[in-house]
């Protein structure tokens, strides 16, 4: 199958520090790829990097074979990378509908349209509503984003991704700081996202990983370590050592 | 055009439909505004002069608004695109290139708006301060041209402006009714539009700019295309106020560029608030009406007074703040003690009220309540039915 997604010998320094170091990696079409690594090991680095946030040293990325070292972060989205954030980068003044609306607005490039009301195209509506009922987030629809429980932002959180309709989703920690009560319902989404959308997820919580990747990239200290299915990288001694043997230390 | 899976339950589309239409919705606050700014032309006809220039400044203030309020582009050179739009209208005039009122503001706009769209791209780049700089600079710079130059009278201002007759019709007239008639007009039509457009998709993209750039851009938002567009719209508000000032007085001096005048507007929108197009013109008629009535009564000193209540409602909120100096102006006036003994009183009682602050909020915060629980029960009183149900 082909890569839908592809580094090609990625480096990023900030000053004299190396955050990313030659990192070459290729996900493949429909996959549920995890990238994993202690704390520190680069792993946002190489999303700001994948969305544009920012501009690697050196280096090139691939989207469905096309260079897109060099692009702005919204064409990225229209041409089909959305990612979600670690922390929680919501409008907050908006509303769940809003915010969905905008994103599927933007995605039909009805966006900077200014003579027409919002709210006033049905078709926008339609999907926005149906996704909001698909992550369970219909029931708060119009309230404001910033007054919502931490749960249902972190949903929120994913919807605005998926609802820019992505070919690549990047999550970035999907499950950080959610009450283990909420946790369950964020998994859940996760797990039922459309198979067609090729995932990467970076995580810390090795419990989601095993459960959700087909296949695992292991970055330490900006290089990538180790690259197999789970199984593989489960028992490989090096893992153990570097990251596994790290979590016992936190537990 | 869409795929969808499952089709969404139909009462939660209508719920969602009804969500988005509420905030275009038109509040009964709003109309009796707008009758009331129409009444104004027939039932205060000694002081169309002044609001007129009410008028005026509302509309550059909503200009600030849009940037500021809705895409959080903060400011302090606002006046450049006032200042130029006034010239463009003079020059317009005077040497008779458009002699027709409307469409030589209209003719200002579009050269505002230009200006608008080329200065747009100092204040993508950077945070607030640096476009604080930006703006500010970009103000000055046009400040001196407009001085050095000939076409636009340098110091001594642009002289011998006279208007023609609106449409070839309404001739100005000295006691400025038809100037305000005017500029009511053009306040209430580029109103409509400014409403229409933070209703709007792109208004809403705007918000979603202003609250979380980063966040916008990797939602597919080209955030820099929709900040340039605008401040050429706000620019091109700006120009059209500007455009008016010249036109009900004709003359243009270098006050319409002045940096007091970018700090004014800044107030202005404080004062009422950003973010909702009313929080302009509110501000606009308060900060008139109380200079000038600060002007009459205290013209030596009176912005001593402005700046007394600016800073009593940046300790106790904007309409406590507001009740709190005019009390303390109220009693110095009522004393008739002297200018350095209505200092040193006021002096005393700011730190009072300084030290006590907590104690002040708690007092303000309960009144606030007991008014909300006041209105709720009013307003349950008062419900309408909703349709359909």
């Amino acid at each position: 199958m082909a890569p839908v997604l592809e580094t090609k010998g990625l480096v990023k320094q900030f000053g004299g520090i190396v955050a990313t170091n030659d990192v070459t990696l290729s996900v493949e079409k429909g996959a549920r790829h995890a990238l994993i690594g202690p704390n520190g090991a680069g792993k946002t680095t190489i999303i700001n990097m994948l969305t544009g946030v920012l501009r690697p040293t050196a280096g090139t990325i691939l989207l469905e074979g096309r260079d897109i070292t060099g692009m702005e972060p919204h064409k990225r989205v229209q041409l089909g990378i959305a990612r979600t954030f670690q922390i929680n980068q919501l409008f907050a003044d908006l509303t769940p509908l809003e915010t969905i609306g905008l994103a599927v607005s933007e995605r039909m490039e009805l966006g900077g349209q200014w003579w027409r009301l919002v709210g006033s195209k049905g078709i926008v509506i339609d999907e926005s509503v149906e996704i909001l009922d698909r992550f369970n987030l219909a029931d708060v629809m119009d309230e404001r984003t910033g007054n919502l429980p931490y749960g249902k932002q972190r949903l929120l959180e994913i919807a605005l991704a998926i609802a820019c309709r992505p070919h690549v989703l990047l999550l970035d920690e999907p499950a950080a700081g959610v009450p283990e009560a909420e946790r369950r319902g964020i998994l859940d989404a996760v797990a039922a996202l459309p198979s067609d959308v090729t995932v990467l997820l970076i995580e810390h919580d090795m419990d989601i990983v095993f459960s959700f990747a087909d296949r695992i990239s292991v970055l330490v200290n900006g290089t990538l370590f180790v690259e197999g299915p789970p199984e593989e990288v489960a028992q490989d001694p090096r893992v153990k050592a570097v990251y596994l043997g790290e979590e016992a230390h936190d537990a | 055009m869409s795929v969808m899976a499952n089709p969404p339950p139909k009462p939660l589309v209508a719920k969602a439909a009804a969500h988005l239409a509420s905030r275009a919705r038109w509040s009964p606050l709003e109309i009796a505004f707008w009758l009331a700014a129409l009444a104004s032309i027939f039932l205060l006809p000694s002081k169309h002069l002044i609001l007129t220039e009410i008028a005026i400044l509302g509309l550059f203030a909503v200009s600030l608004d849009l940037i500021l309020g809705y895409a959080g582009i903060v400011s302090l050179g606002h006046a450049a695109f006032f200042g130029f739009g006034a010239y463009v209208a003079g020059i317009l005039a005077k040497y008779g290139i458009i002699k027709e009122p409307i469409l030589a503001m209209l003719a200002s706009g579009v050269a505002a708006a230009a200006l608008g769209f080329v200065t747009s791209f100092l204040v993508l780049r950077g945070s607030d301060l640096t476009r604080l700089m930006v703006t500010l600079g970009v103000a000055l710079v046009l400040r001196e041209i407009a001085n050095r130059l000939e076409i636009t009278g340098g110091a001594d201002g642009l002289q011998g402006v006279e208007m023609q007759p609106i449409l070839g019709h309404f001739a100005f007239d000295i006691f400025g009714k038809t100037a305000y008639v005017y500029s009511l007009i053009v306040l209430f039509v580029l109103f409509l539009i400014a409403r229409r457009i933070v209703n709007s998709p792109f208004g809403l993209s705007l918000r979603s700019v202003k609250g979380n750039p980063l966040r916008a851009s990797a939602i597919g938002i080209h955030v820099n295309g929709r900040l340039v567009a605008v401040y050429t719209i706000a620019a091109a508000y700006a120009g059209v106020a500007g455009a008016l000032l010249t036109q009900s007085t004709q003359f243009a001096s270098l006050s319409v560029l002045d940096f007091e005048r970018s700090a004014d507007v800044m107030l202005m929108l404080i004062i009422g608030g950003t973010g909702y197009l009313y929080g302009g013109m509110i501000g606009a008629v308060l900060f008139k009406l109380v200079q000038d009535y600060l002007a009459n009564v205290n013209p030596q000193y009176w912005q001593f007074w402005l700046g007394l209540g600016l800073v009593m409602m940046i300790m106790f909120g904007r309409v406590y703040g507001a009740v709190i100096a005019t009390v303390i102006f109220a009693i110095c006036m009522t004393t008739n003690l002297p200018f350095m003994h209505q200092i040193l009183f006021t002096l005393v009682v700011v730190a009072v009220l300084g030290l006590a602050r907590p104690d002040v909020l708690k007092l303000t915060s309960a009144i606030t309540e007991r008014a909300v629980a006041v209105q709720k029960k009013l307003k349950a009183r008062f419900t309408r039915q909703p349709k359909g149900s």
